[in-house]
C-alpha cells in the first residue's frame, strides 16, 4: 500500500500543489536534499502530461499519485485514465533538441516532458495498459528515514 | 505562486523580459501571450531575464521555442539571461543550450549584441 495516496481534478493549477506535497514527503522519507529539485522537475513533468491528457479525454477523471517511502527507496506513481499508445515509443534517448529541426517544436510537445523525466528521475519505468498510462519513478532513500 | 512578467525596450532596441516566480503548466500561458504580444507589436530582438525564476518546466521550455520561432520568422533573436543551476540542467538534459544564445547577465548579452553588429 502506498504510504501517501493523492488525487486530483486534472487541473493545471493543481499540478503545483502535488510537486509541494510530493516534495514534502519526498524530504519526509529521506531523500538527498541535493535530490529533491529532480524528484519536483520530474513529478511535476509527469503530472502535467497526466493533466493534458486528461483534459483531452476525459477531463472529470482526476490524476492520481501514489507515494512510497518505507524502503530505501523513494518512490512515485503517477497514474492517467486514459490508455493509449506505449509512451516508452517516445521516450527520447538522448537530448532531443540536439540534432532536431527548430521548427519540428511544438509548443508544450510531450516528448519534451518525457526527455525531462527520463534526465532525472533515478528510476523510471513507463506501463500502458487499456486503462491508463502510469509512469513509476524512484530515488534512493536514507534506509533509516520513516515516513 | 502567480507568475510576473515585465518589458522595457533599450534605446538599442533589445526588449528585456524580466519573469519572475514558477513557470509550469498553469502559469506558462501568461509568458506565451507576452512574447506573442510583443512580435505582434515589431518585437524582434528578445532578451528574456531568468534570475528571479525559481521552477521551470517543459511547458516553459516548449513556450520559449514558440517565441524563437516566432521572431526567427521575422529575423529575430531570442535570448537569454541565466545562472540558476537547477535552472541551466533542463536545458542541458533538452539539449536546448545549443538552441538558446545564454547569458551571465543582461549587461553581458547587450555586449555581446553590439559585438555582433
Amino acid at each position: 500500500m502506498a504510504t501517501v495516496e493523492l488525487s486530483f481534478s486534472a487541473l493545471p493549477v493543481h499540478v503545483r500543489t502535488a510537486r509541494l506535497i510530493v516534495t514534502a514527503v519526498a524530504r519526509r522519507a529521506g531523500v538527498a536534499e541535493t535530490l529533491l529539485d529532480e524528484v519536483r522537475l520530474a513529478v511535476g513533468e509527469a503530472c502535467s502530461r497526466a493533466v493534458e491528457a486528461h483534459l483531452r479525454h476525459c477531463p472529470d477523471e482526476p490524476v492520481r499519485l501514489e507515494l512510497t517511502g518505507a524502503g530505501k527507496r523513494f518512490e512515485v506513481i503517477v497514474s492517467d485514465t486514459v490508455p493509449g499508445d506505449d509512451p516508452m515509443d517516445a521516450l527520447p534517448s538522448a537530448s532531443p533538441a540536439a540534432d532536431l529541426e527548430l521548427g519540428a517544436w511544438g509548443e508544450g510537445a510531450a516528448e519534451l516532458g518525457l526527455a525531462v523525466i527520463a534526465g532525472l528521475a533515478d528510476d523510471v519505468d513507463i506501463e500502458a495498459t487499456p486503462k491508463g498510462v502510469q509512469i513509476r519513478m524512484s530515488w534512493p532513500a536514507e534506509a533509516e528515514a520513516t515516513v | 505562486m502567480d507568475l510576473k512578467v515585465n518589458d522595457y525596450t533599450t534605446d538599442d532596441g533589445l526588449t528585456v523580459i524580466t519573469v519572475e516566480g514558477e513557470i509550469d503548466v498553469y502559469t506558462a500561458p501568461k509568458l506565451r501571450e507576452k512574447l506573442i504580444d510583443l512580435v505582434n507589436k515589431g518585437k524582434f530582438h528578445l532578451l528574456v531575464d531568468m534570475e528571479k525564476v525559481e521552477f521551470l518546466d517543459s511547458t516553459g521550455l516548449g513556450v520559449l521555442v514558440g517565441g524563437l520561432k516566432r521572431v526567427r520568422a521575422h529575423d529575430g533573436s531570442l535570448e537569454l539571461v541565466c545562472t540558476q543551476e537547477r535552472i541551466l540542467k533542463i536545458f542541458r538534459i533538452t539539449g536546448l543550450t545549443k538552441v538558446f544564445g545564454i547569458h551571465d547577465s543582461i549587461a553581458e548579452a547587450e555586449e555581446n549584441r553590439k559585438g555582433a553588429k
